[in-house]
């Protein structure tokens, strides 16, 4: 394997990992929007 | 101080009475640290010569396992019968009711090793090719390592749910360091090869930081329960 | 508030774009091994932003266990898990690294081997927050983050000395480096800096929703039982 490749999945493998957590960090946020609108209702 | 000491005690005798007169716990965990010997001796069957280079971590690993099984019941009478909240409103001091359990969890643990070490020195016909009398400080300073902070652990875990796995779960990463020198020196003193004091020492360093840190944030976590 | 978030994101986000451009241009290539040695310039940020996070956390929980103040609990709990966020990409960016190099994924390293054990000890510290179901819970955290921050020390020395006794190869190399490299290092480092400023500040911000909608439930709870 060409070890440029190394390079190219290391930096995607930081943004890959980086998404996710957003990813996680949007969701649990929509979730908890969700559960205060119910609330209130 | 003296009030420490006594409360120390009694906690301890009691423990080691109520213990002896039913000794149901303590049969099932001597069954099972035999069991870990025969199981790890069938996984790895190396040569003499391979023996005395790995033994070290074989041996350290059983025990490690062996002693989560050991701390995982340190409260559960306590738990059982609501002691905890009576200690909480005495006088006595948290750190007594701690050194108690901890001191009770090292003679426990210590007696599931008694067992194991003649055990794996006739299956894999160990000889120390080092100061054999070595191996005394390091069992008593590595399993104290792990009996202060698994005591501490398992009272830390009580509020949570899966206690018995967050035990370990805390109990593992912390005690990296105290592993690999209690592993070390017992490789050392087995193949002989070099001198085992730096690991030794480093013990001892490990010791008194995390039996201050435990004897200082006890009486912390026995409140937040 | 609301508003600020936007205004320095989009920087934030410039400055990441900038500072992978001098990476993977502008940075001189390594005469041994090559462009893969651009790696560094993603891996030594990400590790000291790591620490510096965890020692964030520290310093939260300390003052959370003398003070009390729940807004150093929710710092605490932000700052653990970008931390191990970041942590995370230095595990997986040095044995990405090491193999094209060194030929192997994994060596005692001293520096790999502490941050390993970094990110064991706050993934407990994790795990312990989200299974521990008191309201206690803050205490106990904080509790776990000094015994955490007690045994990097050891765990240091431990290897130090392991590896004085069992020669392995050294990650990252020590020795000096060429000062363009150092200047695209400290542009990364800062970019990262200010994007894991953005992820701390998005994650209390959640926290803070969380408590919220915690205090609604029970007073709702309240409410019904009192009905």
């Amino acid at each position: 394997m060409n070890p440029v490749h190394y390079l190219y999945a290391a930096y995607i493998a930081t943004w890959v990992i980086h998404g996710v957590y957003i990813g996680s960090l949007e969701r649990r946020y929509s979730r908890l929007r969700q559960q205060m609108k119910d609330l209130r209702k | 101080m003296s009030s420490l000491r006594s409360v120390t005690w009694a906690t301890i005798a009691k423990d080691i009475r109520l213990e002896w007169r039913s000794k149901d716990a303590l049969n099932s965990m001597l069954f099972f640290s035999l069991l870990v010997v025969v199981i790890f001796s069938f996984s790895f069957d190396p040569t003499a010569e391979e023996s005395r280079e790995i033994a070290g971590g074989l041996i350290w690993v059983a025990f490690l396992f062996a002693a989560v099984v050991a701390l995982n019941q340190t409260w559960a009478r306590e738990l059982r019968n609501q002691v905890l909240d009576a200690y909480r409103v005495s006088p006595a001091p948290a750190t007594a009711l701690f050194l108690a359990k901890a001191l009770g969890n090292l003679i426990l643990v210590s007696l599931l090793e008694a067992l194991m070490a003649p055990l794996f020195m006739i299956f894999y016909n160990l000889r120390a090719l080092g100061p054999a009398w070595q191996l005394i400080p390091v069992a008593l300073l590595g399993t104290w390592a792990l009996v202060v902070n698994g005591t501490f652990f398992a009272a830390m875990s009580l509020r949570t749910r899966s206690r018995e796995i967050m035990l370990p779960l805390l109990l593992f990463p912390i005690s990296i360091p105290a592993v690999q020198s209690m592993v070390e020196a017992t490789r050392i003193i087995l193949a002989g090869d070099g001198n085992a004091r730096f690991w030794i020492i480093l013990l001892l360093t490990y010791d008194v930081v995390f039996t201050t840190a435990c004897l200082a944030l006890f009486e912390t976590v026995l409140q937040a329960e | 508030m609301k508003r600020a978030f936007p205004i320095f994101a989009v920087p934030t986000a410039l400055l990441l774009g900038y500072a992978f451009y001098e990476a993977m241009w502008v940075a001189p290539m390594e005469r041994t091994m090559g462009d893969v040695q651009r790696i560094f310039y993603y891996h030594v940020p990400s590790a000291w932003t790591a620490f510096l996070l965890f020692f964030v956390n520290l310093v939260a929980s300390v003052t959370y266990l003398v003070r009390r103040n729940p807004k150093a609990d929710a710092v605490a709990l932000v700052s653990a898990e970008v931390g191990v966020v970041f942590c995370t990409i230095v595990l997986v960016t040095g044995p990405i690294w090491a193999r094209p190099v060194w030929g192997i994924w994994w060596t005692w390293d001293i520096r790999l081997t502490t941050t390993l054990v970094l990110w064991l000890i706050y993934v407990s510290y994790l795990v312990l927050r989200r299974f521990s179901d008191s309201s206690q819970t803050p205490k106990l955290a904080a509790v776990l983050a000094i015994f955490g921050a007690l045994d990097v020390p050891l765990v240091y020395f431990s290897i130090w000395f392991f590896r004085t006794q069992h020669p392995q190869p050294v990650i990252g190399g020590g020795g000096s480096i060429d000062p363009r490299m150092l200047h695209v290092l400290l542009i990364n480092w800062l970019a990262f800096s200010c994007f894991a400023v953005m992820l701390c500040w998005a994650r209390y911000r959640l926290e803070r929703l969380h408590r919220e909608v915690e205090e609604a439930e029970s007073m709702e709870s309240l409410h019904e039982s009192t009905r």
